[in-house]
């Protein structure tokens, strides 16, 4: 059952071949058997899902269901879940029960009729590469269980891979979605900024910080990001704006689209296997009746330093509502309240997060803004100047999503600046705001690498048809790891 | 730019992290080199731009003044270390 996609499961359960508590319990019996392999989930919320599931086939005998009723899905645990701890991977956070429903969450399960298994691992606060820093422990990489699955949204990506749900929420700051995808070989979207509520999502930093979905194919991508995306009164970032039918869009040809490829993206550092990978995938686009050309996007080298200005700066200051006092952890035995702030904080927060704080408050201090904070705003209009630039001629474009397949765990975890290059191509799309997408299009020495496609602001729908088009014509999407048959 | 265990204590001050001493020096070799690394923003000319501070050039949307949510005060304290007569209980503040 778990190899079916979502719309084949919600034509199953409509067909009544199998009943959402059959779908239901089939995950979560694969919770049960693998996910001590993979550690993929913080919560595994099982007495929840199965009442849902029987509310599901209520509606669906009624004829009163949706594309997503019925349809097990798994939540990063940055989405806050009433009455399910929502922990962010933080000891921080490890005994807060989320007192409401994140948007995404609401629109997905409680309106959606979708049946949440859990709540995935993640790196703490969104603030990773290789899910390494949960407080929980590292997720591994289905394909390989000493590798990394890549992060932050690693317990969604080895969730979804290994079979254990059939898609997943994540979140995308500066890469989140689309490196772990690449990593696990899954189809994954970070939509425009704006375009789905950030309402009840842990914020990290605001400005960049949008969440998706991380699916095995783009359709059931499309069919899981039309639920969640949409206008939100509570998020004042939220795009008023209509959705897109994302999958009615799905069945058109892409002959005549332009492709844009940077030189940049192809510039030392790419590992030559993926980029053997990427130029196989041009060829099969070119085949689909797409031009190709190449283009420059000159500052994007810039992307890195900037990045890690603005969200450490951004995080720095969202963070500071975690003072032991109203929710999270509060150090034992403190005596004055300054001493409670900076006990908590330093017994609650890992390595990273604090390290990110710290690089934020130094950057906001006084005396150093303008040569970091403001310099790098001015530099990330560059950046989006360079899209800009580029999409007067080019529909969508196409590079390595990341430099090289996945690492070891352990290997980088020591040096922060060699696990930040790991978003070298990701993180220009969230200074942009602009839709961007991960789509898997090899394999190398038995480990997946993905493509990234980036689209002019709201063209969600057309990255999800461009990769729909790609995905009828290959079958890199259908490969599974071995040991999670 | 390079930063020394002192500086660090000095940031975790401002921060309000508490660092144990043998943090002090491993933070400090690794800032220095996320900093270095974000000094390449030097390269770049930027006498004639504009600041960019958010994606979307929108201004912020304005609502109502009107009160849209009930009060769950209890519920909330529940989540809170120590609360006591609809208050949070801090160490004391002021002599």
């Amino acid at each position: 059952m778990h190899k079916l996609t979502i719309k084949q499961m919600a034509d199953g359960l409509r067909a009544k071949t199998f009943s959402s508590r059959e779908l239901t319990t089939h995950f979560l019996g694969r919770i049960e058997a693998h996910d001590a392999r993979l550690n993929s989930f913080i919560t595994v919320t099982a007495d929840r899902a199965l009442a849902a599931a029987d509310a599901a086939d209520a509606r669906l005998a009624a004829g009163d269901a949706g594309p997503l009723t019925g349809i097990p899905l798994a939540q990063k645990d940055i989405f806050c879940t009433d009455g399910v701890r929502t922990s962010c991977a933080s000891k921080m956070l490890d005994r807060f029960i989320a007192p409401y429903d994140a948007t995404v969450v609401r629109k997905l399960h409680v309106e959606g009729g979708a049946v949440m298994l859990g709540k995935c691992n993640m790196d703490e606060f969104a603030m990773g590469s290789s899910n390494e820093t949960s407080w929980y422990g590292p997720v591994h990489n289905p394909w390989d269980l000493e590798r990394v699955p890549g992060g932050s949204s690693g317990g969604s990506v080895a969730a979804v891979a290994a079979g254990l749900a059939p898609a997943a929420t994540a979140t995308d700051t500066g890469g989140s979605i689309r490196q772990p995808a690449a990593l696990t070989g899954l189809t994954g979207i970070k939509p425009t900024y704006g375009r789905v509520s950030r309402y009840g999502m842990i914020a990290f930093a605001s400005s960049l910080d949008q969440a998706g979905v991380v699916a095995h194919t783009a359709e059931d991508a499309a069919t899981v990001l039309h639920a969640m995306a949409g206008f939100d009164p509570l998020d004042s970032t939220s795009l008023d704006r209509e959705v897109d039918d994302y999958s009615a869009g799905l069945g058109e040809s892409i002959k005549g689209l332009r492709i844009g490829l940077p030189s940049e993206y192809f510039a030392e550092g790419l590992d030559p296997a993926v980029r053997s990978s990427i130029e196989v995938a041009i060829k099969q686009f070119e085949a689909l009746g797409a031009t190709v050309k190449e283009i420059s996007l000159p500052n994007s080298p810039l992307s890195v330093p900037t990045y890690y200005v603005v969200a450490p700066a951004e995080a720095s200051s969202n963070l500071a509502r975690f003072d032991g006092a109203r929710y999270g952890h509060r150090a034992e035995g403190v005596k004055t309240l300054e001493e409670m702030y900076k006990r908590s904080r330093g017994e609650g927060f890992g390595a990273e997060v604090q390290r990110r704080i710290m690089i934020g408050t130094y950057v906001l201090s006084h005396g150093y803004y303008d040569a970091y904070y403001l310099k790098a705003q001015k530099v990330r209009r560059l950046i989006y100047d360079d899209f800009r630039r580029a999409f007067e001629d080019v529909d969508v474009v196409l590079g390595p999503t990341t430099p090289a397949p996945a690492f070891k765990l352990g290997d980088k975890s020591e040096d922060p600046v060699a696990m930040y290059l790991n978003d070298i191509y990701t993180i220009a799309a969230n200074l942009a705001g602009l839709p961007a997408m991960s789509v898997p299009c090899g394999l190398v020495d038995g480990l997946p690498v993905g493509m990234q496609l980036i689209g002019n602001f709201f063209e969600e729908g057309r990255l999800l048809n461009v990769a729909h088009q790609y995905q009828q014509a290959t079958e890199w999407h259908l490969q599974s790891p071995a040991g999670f048959a | 730019m390079s930063l020394t265990p002192e500086q660090i204590q000095q940031v975790a001050h401002l921060a309000r992290l508490e660092l144990r001493p043998e943090q002090l020096a491993p933070y400090a070799g690794q800032l220095s080199s996320i900093l270095e690394m974000v000094d390449q923003l030097r390269q770049a000319e930027t006498d004639e731009v504009l600041p960019m501070a958010h994606p979307l050039d929108m201004v912020q949307r304005l609502r109502a003044d009107a009160v849209t949510a009930s009060d769950q005060r209890e519920r909330f304290q529940t989540l809170a270390p120590q609360a006591e007569g609809g208050l949070y209980v801090v160490p004391k503040v002021i002599e």
